[in-house]
Order: structure tokens, then sequence, then C-alpha cells
């Protein structure tokens, strides 16, 4: 363990207005979800570099942990909600099936018992394994702070490298996924990794087709951020051919060589998913 | 910066004063003195320091003690019994480790004997099966094969109810 | 003699692991485990640059340095690590010779004091170009073995066969990171640490500090995994402890994290070896000429006898009517290689194996029966000239494992290319040192009878997970007639245990647990039917000791690295099944089934964990673990990124033993550790190459490389 703790701060608020409350003082706090990658910066003596001042929101529980389905049908998933919550719920075994995928395959049981999606989206790691089939699924995020909230698109939500629309004085307090539209046979999730649990990933893929004309892909680990090729979306939904998706899947991602992988790889991955991809959902 | 963090410790009340960002992993064996929870990577990857908070698995590298605050935490030390003649009787998974030779070298052993015991109590956490139930626990002695059989025997005795698990 | 058809009570049994209760329980202290009030913890300031000289060091602002205690290289009595070869110095003199070299030591009571002050300590070079690979550097050490008439034999060859192989460094990546506590009591110093070789590290500190070994104490705590890389690298941090101990004036802990010891920690050697091979029409061997090589690193350490068992074990377990095998180790800017698993056997029977299986394909034979043809058998001359004085079951080894894992079928249903493939390796390893080794070592072993009629097993031959413990209250036990509960291991203190040598080489349960068990024999015998109470009374103490000796007619020379170079053989046949990802082109090793010779097997259930354990580390050295170096430094130095096989991961393995007793070891015990580390990596790159129809010949072969 690399960090002096005693260069650090830590607040612990009992209830969201508290914590709302301290973040609206104008202090930047970085918030502490369930801790999976705080502990990691913390280990590595890294803790400097991301803040001086921390927020444990753990005792939030009571009022953001939930998994739940709202009477218009949408899943709501508490920021609290750990992968665990997420994946053994009997509504999104039913309805999101990608997302159990997702969860299962993030960290090991351990850090899925812990680690939450909110926290997961908020550190914005473009290799992040739930954001692909998150925003296949449309989802929202809402997010509040001490006097009002706002919905924004977990599609428009990251804005470069760990870089997003979060205010400092706002918390993300759930995320929306609308109704269910795609058939399962109609969803695709791979995620590539070195092995076959505990691996960061090289190249992540959500997609899937409602057969209306609705495509979504979306792609980590080969871009800054985690993002929906929507070009190559609506080619797709237009009717291209494999080769032809994958021109144009080119100019949207943006792979590099790093300690994982290298850019020529996660390339050739790529468009092997997208063959893959449109040979088993495309109409 | 310390604070009052008051939590169960294998079934007994704890109060520690830390700072709420040190890791439980170091209250556990340093404050605590239970030095059965080990480290082998301190960033959530080997499992060596898996312990079970509130029924469930989890590193206790990567969780804040001020997290545990008002939870039950269980270490290996807290899985041994004690039997009527006044002896402390092993957990059968324990028992289990030692026959089928689940355990070599010993220092992932406890780790993973915590994130086994959290799956025999909780299969549905792993549907996968006991190689899932432990994929966030490394060993380099044994190629798994014996520690996949020590789980397996241990859940073939439950079921005959050879032995009481907790 | 070990008798034969013998009925024994321990031996061959499945006894429960001597130390498992503290295990389970979590009570066997590790070094990281103990209690130190009152001492300070220590943290290693190591070098940025691969090459070059030290300019300046600047103690930053903001920290109170008299509070810390900073030890640099003025305050070392003799500046060396003592080793083969007395070059690595304790800290840098200077001339930085590789990245995280160690420069300076700080220690302080407060751990996050340590971590701030470290990050305070601005170090300047000079830098200088670093040599990072093999080839350009200095030849360090070179052995060149030749029998037969090699050009003759190619120049009479059908096809001769050239190809060139490499294979990566390896982490070891025991769970348990290096580590060790220092004392100095007077002038007496007392070391407690994570270590296999206790002696090693006695030897060490007395030459660095000028004193005697009774000043030296090494203790031995319950030790979380070495695979050789707490063979001689604790020497290192026993050293660092030991001076900022002497210099505080107070106990020290100096227990690496886990980057920490991976960026600094010995490694396994990389290496390139040229094979060119000789092989008539009919598929007959004619000829073998080997360059093997490695990286050595910036320091010699172990360097010489890695290479050394690379060259002894290239020629494999085949019969080659002449053979020219060379070995060089080349000096470089990397962190010195080490030892690891296998010591060089590993590497070069890679390219054997990967050879052998070309050359079958070349030939159109299946490699089974290539092999067949060309294995060795009792009589036949190996490379250095050493004669088979056993017959080597490789024969029915070979038929078993065929039959067990469908090896025909399978190579005739899973056509080339398809995505699932199975792959071939046979082999053979060295029990215990090379060559004349295990004379120099002259290891001793004691055995103790006390008042209360128990017997202690007084060895420096450690427990670091493979069973020592148990095997060797096994065999005393048997040796003894007497009940195991009466038997003991005594705790490893270099003041009370002899020195039976270092725990490496395959040579714990054959070579130090035959002198156990002569020892035991010659204690039965010393009792005469008394028991060891009624001994120990009548005559105040009872007590054995054992030294090896040499087993007759075996003989090496050093000079012209001719003769017998090991004792004994253990083999072992590995067919490998594995599935790659058309998508991805990532492998799956799905099974590995072997049939392994160990000799006797003294207890089953640790003979099947010693070696299910290295198919996996073979597994993962084959697959997934790449150490990346970058600018002369593991850059991927976590377990995040170095990836060794997790529980999903590793391949179902399927084991049959077929014991050849040797009757010079411990009950007709061979080497059991290393072995299981040689043959898994050609198979599953055999099949790999099967499945995507494609030779590979390097490893790792990760998705990266097998995707284009």
């Amino acid at each position: 363990m690399r960090t002096n703790l005693a260069d650090y701060e830590c607040l612990t608020p009992g209830s969201v207005r508290e914590a709302l409350e301290q973040r609206a003082t104008g202090r930047k706090l970085i918030p502490i979800a369930g801790g999976t990658d705080v502990m990691v910066w913390m280990n590595d003596g890294h803790l400097g570099k991301v803040g001086k001042v921390y927020q444990s929101l753990h005792a939030l529980a009571g009022e953001w942990r939930y998994v739940k389905t709202d009477t218009e049908g949408n899943l709501r998933i508490g920021a609290l909600a750990t992968y665990s919550d997420v994946r053994h719920h009997e509504d999104v075994k039913k309805n999101y099936p990608m997302l159990v995928h997702s969860a299962q395959v993030t960290g090991a049981i351990q850090i899925q018992n812990r680690g939450t999606l909110a926290g997961n989206i908020a550190n914005g790691s473009p290799a992040a394994d739930t954001v692909p089939a998150l925003m296949v699924y449309d989802a929202k995020l809402r997010l509040v702070n001490a006097s009002g909230e706002r919905v924004v698109e977990l599609s428009e939500f990251f804005t470069g490298y760990r870089a997003n629309v979060l205010k400092e004085e706002e918390l993300i307090s759930e995320i929306i996924l609308p109704k269910p539209r795609f058939a399962a046979d109609q969803q695709y999730y791979r995620k590539v990794g070195t092995r076959e649990a505990q691996a960061i990933s090289k190249v992540v893929f959500a997609g899937a087709n409602d057969g209306k004309g609705n495509v979504r892909m979306a792609w980590g680990s080969v871009a800054p951020i985690t993002l929906r090729s929507k070009k190559t979306e609506d080619a797709v939904a237009a009717g291209a051919a494999a080769d032809d998706a994958w021109a144009i899947l080119q100019t949207e991602i943006t792979p590099i060589d790093d300690i994982r992988s290298t850019r020529d790889y996660r390339l050739k991955v790529s468009q092997r998913i997208l063959a893959d991809f449109l040979g088993k959902v495309h109409q | 910066m310390t604070t009052n963090i008051t939590f169960q410790l294998n079934g007994r009340e704890k109060t520690v004063q830390a700072h709420p960002m040190a890791r439980l992993l170091d209250v556990l064996r340093q404050d605590c003195s239970l030095t059965g929870t080990k480290e082998g990577c301190g960033e959530g990857e080997c499992g060596a320091c898996t312990v079970i908070i509130d029924g469930r698995a989890v590193m206790s590298c990567m969780v804040p003690v001020c997290q545990v605050h008002g939870s039950k935490v269980e270490s290996i030390e807290g899985l041994e019994s004690m039997g009527a003649d006044g002896q402390t009787c092993l957990h059968l998974i324990q028992e289990a480790f030692i026959k089928c030779g689940g355990a070599q070298c010993g220092i992932c052993t406890p780790g993973m004997i915590m994130a086994a015991v959290a799956y025999l109590r909780q299969p549905e956490s792993a549907p996968g099966g006991v190689a899932e139930a432990l994929e966030g626990n490394l060993c380099r002695c044994t190629g798994y094969t014996r520690i996949f059989e020590s789980v397996k025997t241990a859940i073939d005795r439950m079921k005959t109810g050879a032995n009481q698990s907790r | 003699m070990t008798p034969s058809n013998p009925t024994y009570q321990y031996v061959g049994k499945s006894v429960l692991r001597n130390e498992g209760r503290n295990k389970v329980t979590g009570r066997a202290v590790y070094v990281d485990d103990i209690a130190t009030p009152g001492a300070l913890y220590a943290k290693t300031i190591r070098s940025t640059v691969a090459c070059g000289r030290i300019k300046d060091i600047q103690f930053g602002p903001g920290i109170p340095w008299d509070e810390f205690t900073v030890v640099d290289v003025r305050d070392i009595p003799h500046n060396v690590v003592e080793l083969i070869k007395a070059d690595q110095p304790v800290l840098c003199d200077g001339v930085v010779r590789h990245r995280e070299e160690p420069i300076l030591l700080i220690a302080h009571p407060d751990k996050g004091m340590v971590e701030n002050a470290a990050r305070e300590i601005k170090i300047t070079y000079e830098v200088e170009p670093a040599i990072l690979e093999i080839g350009p550097g200095a030849v360090q050490t070179e052995y060149l073995i030749v029998e037969g008439d090699v050009d003759a034999a190619f120049a009479s060859s059908d096809i001769v066969f050239e190809e060139t192989y490499q294979t990566g460094s390896q982490e070891h990546v025991y769970i348990e990171p290096n580590g060790f506590i220092a004392e100095w009591q007077g002038d007496r110093i007392v070391l407690h640490g994570s270590l296999q070789c206790p002696y090693y590290v006695v030897k060490a500190v007395k030459m660095c500090f000028g004193i005697e070994e009774k000043q030296v104490e090494v203790i031995q705590e319950t030790t979380g995994g070495g695979f050789g890389g707490k063979e001689e690298f604790p020497n290192v941090v026993a050293l660092h402890a030991a001076l900022l101990a002497k210099k505080s004036g107070k106990p020290v802990r100096l227990i690496y994290d886990r980057q920490e010891d991976m960026a600094c920690s010995t490694k396994r050697h990389p290496s390139v070896s040229r094979v060119k091979i000789g092989v008539s029409r009919d598929g007959v061997l004619k000829a073998l000429d080997f360059d093997f090589q490695i990286d050595a690193g910036a320091y010699v350490t172990l360097s010489p006898v890695v290479l050394s068992r690379g060259v002894l074990h290239a020629g494999g377990c085949y019969r080659w009517p002449a053979a020219r095998i060379r070995g060089r180790s080349f000096t470089t800017n990397s962190p010195p290689y080490g030892a690891f698993r296998g010591f060089g056997a590993p590497q070069s029977l890679f390219a054997t194996e990967c050879a052998i299986n070309a050359v079958a394909d070349r030939l159109g034979m299946d490699p089974a029966e290539f092999r067949r043809k060309n294995f060795l058998h009792k009589g036949d001359k190996m490379p250095t000239g050493q004669v088979l004085d056993v017959e080597p079951n490789l024969d029915a080894m070979l038929d078993r494992v065929i039959a067990m894992s469908g090896w025909a079928e399978k190579r005739a249903s899973m056509k080339k290319g398809s995505g699932r493939g199975v792959g071939l390796a046979t082999i053979l390893h060295g029990t215990g040192f090379t060559g004349s080794g295990e004379v120099y070592l002259q290891s001793r072993v004691a055995l103790a009878g006390r008042a209360d009629g128990k017997v202690d097993i007084l060895v420096g031959s450690t427990e670091i997970g493979q069973g020592t413990e148990t095997i060797f209250r096994q065999i005393a036990a048997e040796a003894l007639r007497l009940p195991m509960e009466q038997v003991e291991f005594h705790k490893i203190r270099t003041s009370a245990v002899p020195n039976s040598g270092p725990t490496v080489a395959s040579r714990t349960c054959s070579v130090v647990g035959r002198l156990v068990q002569r020892a035991a024999e010659q204690m039965f015998e010393k009792l005469d039917g008394k028991s060891v109470a009624e001994y120990v009374k009548a005559n105040g103490s009872l007590r054995t000791e054992t030294q090896f000796e040499p087993r007759p007619g075996l003989k090496w020379d050093d000079a012209t690295y001719k003769g017998s170079a090991y004792g004994a053989y253990s083999w072992m046949c590995n067919v490998a099944e594995v599935q790659v990802d058309p998508v991805t082109a990532t492998p799956k090793v799905e099974t590995i089934f072997a049939t392994v010779d160990i000799g006797t097997l003294i207890n089953p259930t640790l003979a099947y964990g010693q070696v299910e354990g290295g198919v996996a580390q073979a597994v993962g050295w084959a697959t997934s673990e790449k150490v990346t170096l970058r600018d002369g430094v593991m850059a991927n130095c976590q377990m995040t990124n170095y990836i060794i096989p997790t529980s999903v991961d590793a391949p179902d393995i399927q084991l049959e033993f077929m014991p050849t007793p040797d009757p010079f070891g411990a009950f007709g015990a061979k080497g059991v550790g290393e072995m299981p580390m040689d043959g898994p990596a050609p198979a599953v790159t055999a099949a790999i190459g099967h499945a995507i129809n494609k030779t590979i010949s390097a490893i790792p072969a990760t998705p990266e490389d097998l995707i284009s």
C-alpha cells in the first residue's frame, strides 16, 4: 500500500441529503461507492492525482441500493446497486441478458459483491464491461444535486478519456433502462480478455437489433471512451453488408497499443466481432 | 483523521479507531491481530484477502473500513467452532482442504476457503459452479484441481449431513 | 537399496499434510504475520534507468529526514551479494546496470511516511545506451557438448530441418511476495524470511558483513510459494533488511508489495534456440545441432547453472547418433534473471519438442510414431556420453497417454485449421543438481531422539508448499518403524539444523529424502529394539547424521562437460487438447493428459498436486503469461496485467503415474517438482498450431500473435 492515509480526508455522510449538502459546499469530493476503483488507486499510491477529500456513499445504501421495474416498465438501478444485485435480479435476467452477462464477467464475484454499475460509469474507464450493454439498452442516468436533478443519455455522458458531464456537486443517483425492446436472440455481447475471468477487456462489444430499423452497437476499449458507433448502426439498419459496415466502423473507433493489447489486434477483433454480430442478428 | 467504527467480527462486536479509508485488510491484520487474512496483491485481483461481509465474499483490500460500520465481518479465524469436548472443531471445508490436498503453500488458502464458504452457503451466487465461485482467488501451486476436489468433497459431506455447516 | 515389492506403512500413502491444519485455519505464520513492536518499515529506492551512472541524489523538502534511517553504498562492509560470482553489488555502486537496481534503503516507524519519503528522493543519471536483448551483449558463460561426427551425420541425413524457437520470460507469482524481518541481537543477526534456501542467506550475510557463520541465524517462516523465485533472490532482501537493522539498531521489516516484487525480482530466462535436425526418410534421427542462448540479465546470479541444465536437456528423450549442443548466456541490462522451476530445461526442451513435432510433420509421420522410433532405451548414449543404465518406460508411457487422450481419433477428426487441435510432447528431467553439483554440496541431515520419545528431523530443506515436512516424516517414520506422530519436522533455524543443501532442482524428496531415510535406518539400528525414550534416558542423547555419497559409478567431468549429467531421470508424456476461438484467436487449453514417471510416489496426493500445479504454470507460460519489458523493466508488473490462469482458465489435468523407482532415491523416489514445467508448453504449442494450421515457434502464443 503506497499511500500515506494521513494525507487524505474521507467524509461519511449518513443520507443522500447530507451527501448532496456536503457536495454543495464547493469542495471537490471524490465519491466512493463500492470502492473497487478508489482502493486500487490508493494501493498504487495514485490518490494524490485524483483528489484529497473522499466521500463514502456506503451509508446511502438504504436509499440508493435497489434494482426494480417501475410502473412504466423501466428498469431502475440505484447508484449503490452492485454487479451482484444486478446479475441475480429476476427482472434483469428476464429482460436484459447482456446486462447479466456483462456484470458476470466484470472482475470476480468478490468485486461484483462490492462494485457498483454507477461507480463504473462515473469512473469512466473505456474498458468498463457493463457500459456497452447499458448503452445498447438506451440507458439514461439521473444526476442529482442538493437543489434538483437532470436526466442524461448514457451515450452522451462521456466527453473524453475519463471525463464526463457530471458536475462536482452532482452524483449519479440511478440508471434507467427503458422497457426491453430487443428479442433475446437479437442481442449479442462479447468481452475479449486475456483470460476467462478477472480480465480487463481488450475489446468489449454489445449489439442488438429490434428488426424495426433500430440497431444499437456499443464498443469499449477501442476509443478513449465507451461509444456507440452510430454511423455504423445507421448503415447496418439500412442493410449494409459486413465489409461496408466495417469501412464505416473504422472511422468511428480509434484503438491504441497499450499494456494489454495492440491496435492491430483490436482492429482485427472488432472487424470479426462485427461480422459475427451481423451474421447472428442482422436480418 | 480517525474515527470509531463498530462492526461484528466473527460473531463479536468490535470497535476500532481507524482512518475511514483504511483497508479492512489492514484493520483485521493489525488492529485486530487476525493475520489469517493475507495480502497477495493489494489490488483486488488475487483474492488472498477474501473475507465475508454480510454473507458475501469480498476482497478486504478493496474495502474502506468505514464501509463495514454496522456490518457482520467473518474472517478465516471465525470458521472453527467449539466442540462439545471443548476442542476447536474445523469447518468441513477446512477438513476437506486438508484431506484433498487443497492447500499447498497455504497463502491463498484462507481466502480460497472463505470464498468457498460463501459459495457453500449460497450456491446461487455462482451459477457457473465451483470454478466460477473461486475465479477471484488465484492459486499458483495447485492448478486448482485439488481445490475443486476439496470443495466438491465438502459439498458431498454437507449433503450427507456428515457435519454441521454453519 | 530399496527392497522390491515392499509393503510400507507410510510410504505411498496420502498422509495428510503436516502443516495442513495451520494453513486452513490461518494460524500458519508467514513473515508479514509476525508482530514486531518498535520495528521500522523499510523501502528500497531503485534505479529508473537501465544503464548509466548516478550523477546526483537529492533528498527533497517536506520530509523529516532526521527521523529516517538511510543506508547507502558507504554503509556496506563488503558490497557483494555472494553467489556463484561476486559481481552483484548489494546496493548500486554508482554504475547502474539494470532498471530497479537498488540504490538506497530507507526506514521509518511510520509506513505512510516511508511511502511519502520514497517519492521525494530524486536521483539523476548520466544515461547510457542499454542492451535489452540476446545477442549484442557479452557472452557470460558458454558450454559446448559434442558427441559423434556431427557434420558427417548431417551429410548422411535425407532431410535436414532448421528452425529458431523463442521462449519468453515468466514471473513466478508466488502469492506471497518476498519479505524479511531483520534484527541484530548484539553482534548476532536474526533474520526471519520467506525463502527456499536458508544457507544461501547465511553465506550472503556472513560475507557481506564479514562475520562468522554462528553470528547469523536465518529462520524460515511459512513460505507462500517459491518456484525458484525464492532460491537466490531472498539473499538481496535479507541483506537490505540486515543493513537497515544494523544502522538503525532496531528491528526492520522489509516486505515487498506486489508491484515491487514483480518489477525487481528474478524471472525465468528468455531464450532463443536454433535447432538443426538431420533425419532419414524413414524417420530415424541422425544428428542434432542445437544452439541455445539465454538472456542472463545484468548480473550472473545462477545463470551458468540454468544454462547448463538447458544444455543438458536439449537432446530430450531421443537417441542421437551425433549431437552438438552449444549454450551461451548473454549479459544484458535487464534485471537479473534467476531460478524458476525447470531451470533452463523448459526452454531448451520447448525447442527440441517443437522441432521434433515439425520434423514428424515434414516426414508425414504421426508425431507419436516418430518419437517411438527414436526414444532412448537402456544402454543408449546421451549427448554427454552418459549411458542410460535403466530402461525408461517411454514406449508404455506413450501408449498409455495416447489411449487416455484419444490421440489417434482426435487427430483424425480435428482437421487442421478447424479451431481444435491436439499436440504431443515427451520429455525427461534430471533429478537433483547437475553433474558433480551434488558432490560439491555435501548435504547433511540429522535425526535427533528426544526424551519424550519423539524424533526430530533436522534439515535445511524447506517446506514451500510441495510437502517437504510431510514426506520427510513419512520417510523417517517408515525407516524407523515408528508411528508418524512420533516423528516431527524441526522448524528451520540455521543454528539448529544442518545444511541439507538448497531446496531446488527437484532434489528434496529424492536426494535429501534418501539422506533422511539413511539417517533413520541408522537410528533404527542404533536403537536395537529399545524405544527412543529409553535410549535417550540411558545414553543422554540419540542422534544420527548422514552426508551425501555419490552413487557408485557416477562420473562427471566439468572440464569436458562429459559424463553422467544426472543420477536419475524422471519422464513425462504430455498430450494437450486446445480450442482456439475463431473470433478472438484466444487459445483455450482444455485438457492436458499426461503419463508421469517420478519413481516411487511417497505421497500420492502431494505428487498429484505438484504435477498439476506445474502443468498449470506451464500452460500459463505457453499462452497468457507475457512479461512485457519496456525500457528494461516489466511494464505489466501487476496481477491485473500479468495474466496467470484462474480457476476457470486452468485446464482439466488428467494424470497417470507409471513409476520406475530409482534404487538410489528415497524409497525409490525421483525428481518431481520441475518436470511438469517442461512438456505442456510444446504440447500446447503443437495443438494450437494444429488448430489454426500454422507453425508456432515462440511462446507465449498470445491472441495478438495468433490472429494474423
